[in-house]
């Protein structure tokens, strides 16, 4: 039996019970992100204030792997500096390309490590990453538009 | 109709030598993916292998023994295949699969508006032309003809669905009006199974001089298809899905419009003429065929025809019938189970989708995928389907001349295990 080393109890529990589900304002950022293999997708925003992640919301449509991935990736990045959600983000997608040989940070992953069973199946990897993917860019995009802001308001008071 | 005989299952299965491994730590493999693609029996790898031991050549090139032969398989491919569908060998062009079938006729179409030949102003299309598709169709037989409007400023219409799945037929007059050119659909749905009546649209679209284009990758390999009794134009469908080797695909077309049809790729073998500065075309099917062709593929090709003729194509067609309404019956007994299509056999064939309430299609395939019966959960490449169905995905089994009703019972005791696992029964 493979299916408990992928469906661990942490990703049925979020899976059925997620959380930070939902959209909410405000946000300086929102993507819309598929998996055109399956169709699955996630629609995330996040809000950022000054270094710092203070809101992550997202909703969208797919299996118990996204699902509970976006749940985790909800308590590992909120209330966090963003240089440590991008770190987070990093070592997960190494865990996730790892083909179940990775050696999981537990500090850094927390609840995340138990997706490492994913990573054995291909197929299912993009599952895992499509709300990490939304998010990295979400934050990028939140970043650009704060220092755009920034450089506008420079100039302003010049 | 023709009197059917039972199918030796088990007789059939041992041709397949892939049916025969285990997968996920030793399940017996439940192969119900055959839409996707078919397993291949040995008499087709065999003739394969034979063509590349003994006979290996470039086709329609040179003159030595090795091309004579090579090209006498080659063109022996391509009468039976045409036989097999009931289709004369110069209306058989052979392409890599059924997506570039159906690209082929769409460029050609675009390539249309820059031949200055009389001949191609039927395949001409503007703004104010209109093209048909329905909302049924796998991407390969969509995009392309989107894109052929965006190439050329028509527009795209369409026949929307019914809630059993079925064409919405309420109004074809209305959908395919004087200004239609093209009429592009499926003639059994990999998604819903679904096969579509031919004969109200064909009637109507030649009324307003449109063209009808076939996708008929899911009805050659299962059911006897006569392309004379169709009414349709163009027709095409992929090797690998009949137990052929991929890489191969046909488009068959009338013979009178291959004629006067532009060329897609240009090159070499599809050539009569060539100077510097221009050139003339070969008569189809050459005039489709550049460059040196997927020969071994269509010797596989014409050893799956070979072998499925010997079988009866309406015996596979019976037997499948008879997996379809096992599958439904069973399927619709399960509590949180719901067949997206047609409810019954009555002209559907052996695509059954489902889903099951409270379990994403990913992981109910991930369930069965741990017991070693292998179906295609998401979209099929068929988006706009489970779209007007209000579903993200679909888990799908699709059945072949090699499955019997022991991997139903795998695929209905596969679900209830997922069920078990979610707790959602």
């Amino acid at each position: 039996m493979h299916l408990e080393s992928m469906y661990q109890e942490i990703i049925l529990d979020h899976y059925k019970h997620p959380h930070g589900r939902g959209l909410r304002e405000p946000y300086d950022a929102e993507v819309h992100h598929v998996n055109p293999t399956c169709g699955d997708e996630v629609t995330l925003r996040v809000k950022l204030d000054g270094d710092r992640v203070v809101d992550v919301s997202y909703e969208g449509q797919g299996c118990s792997i996204s699902q509970a991935s976006e749940s985790v990736l909800s308590d590992l990045v909120v209330g966090k500096p963003l240089e440590h959600g991008l770190a987070v983000e990093q070592a997960f997608l190494e865990l996730m390309q790892s083909k179940g040989q990775g050696e999981a940070d537990e500090d850094l992953l927390e609840d995340a490590v138990a997706f490492v069973g994913v990573s054995k199946y291909p197929a299912r990897i993009k599952c895992a990453l499509l709300g990490w993917m939304a998010f990295k860019d979400a934050a990028g995009r939140a970043v650009e538009s704060k220092q755009a802001a920034e450089a506008v308001a420079t100039r302003g008071g010049s | 109709m023709t009197a059917t005989v039972p199918l030796d299952v088990e007789a059939v299965r041992k041709d397949f030598p892939i049916l025969s491994r285990t997968v996920r730590d030793g399940h017996r493999l439940v192969y119900l993916d055959s839409g996707a693609t078919s397993q291949k029996p040995r008499q087709v790898l065999d003739a394969e292998r034979e063509f590349y031991e003994r006979h290996n050549a470039a086709v329609h090139r040179g003159a030595h023994q090795l091309a004579e032969e090579a090209t006498d398989l080659y063109e022996s491919a391509r009468a039976r295949i045409g036989a097999f569908i009931g289709a004369p060998e110069g209306e058989i062009v052979f392409t890599k699969n059924a997506t570039e079938a159906l690209n082929l006729v769409a460029y050609s179409m675009s390539n249309a508006a820059f031949s200055a030949e009389p001949a191609a102003e039927r395949f001409r299309l503007g703004p104010g032309d209109e093209v048909v598709v329905t909302e049924m169709e796998h991407h390969a037989n969509l995009v392309p003809w989107q894109q052929l409007c965006l190439r050329t400023g028509a527009t795209l219409r369409w026949f929307g669905l019914t809630d059993d799945g079925r064409l919405d037929l309420s109004d074809v007059d209305g959908v395919i009006t004087e200004r239609a050119k093209v009429v592009a659909l499926v003639h059994q749905s990999n998604v819903l199974g679904t096969v579509n009546p031919l004969d109200a649209i064909t009637a109507r679209a030649h009324q307003v001089g449109a063209l009808v284009v076939l996708d008929a990758c899911q009805s050659v390999p299962h059911m006897p298809v006569r392309v004379a009794d169709l009414g349709v134009d163009f027709l095409a469908f992929s090797g690998h899905k009949m137990l052929g080797p991929s890489g191969i695909g046909v488009l068959w077309g009338r013979r009178e419009l291959l004629e006067a049809m532009p060329p897609f790729l240009t090159g070499g073998s599809m050539i009569e003429i060539v100077q510097l500065a221009e050139s003339t075309f070969a008569a189809p099917p050459q005039r489709f065929e550049a460059g040196v062709p997927m020969t071994a593929q269509a010797v596989g090709l014409g050893a799956a025809v070979d072998y499925l003729s010997a079988v009866g194509m309406a015996n596979v067609h019976a037997h499948e019938q008879q997996l379809t309404a096992y599958a439904l019956d069973a399927l619709s007994a399960l509590p949180g189970v719901r067949v997206i299509g047609p409810p019954d056999t009555s002209a559907r064939g052996g695509a059954v989708s489902f889903v099951v309430d409270g379990i994403h299609p990913h992981d109910v395939g991930q369930v069965l995928d741990d017991l070693g019966v292998e179906v295609r959960v998401g979209h099929h490449c068929a988006w706009p389907i489970v779209r007007r169905f209000g579903v993200p995905a679909t888990t799908r089994a699709t059945f072949y001349l090699y499955n019997g009703t022991e991997d139903v019972d795998a695929l209905v005791a596969g679900v209830e295990h997922a069920k078990r696992f979610f707790g959602v029964s």
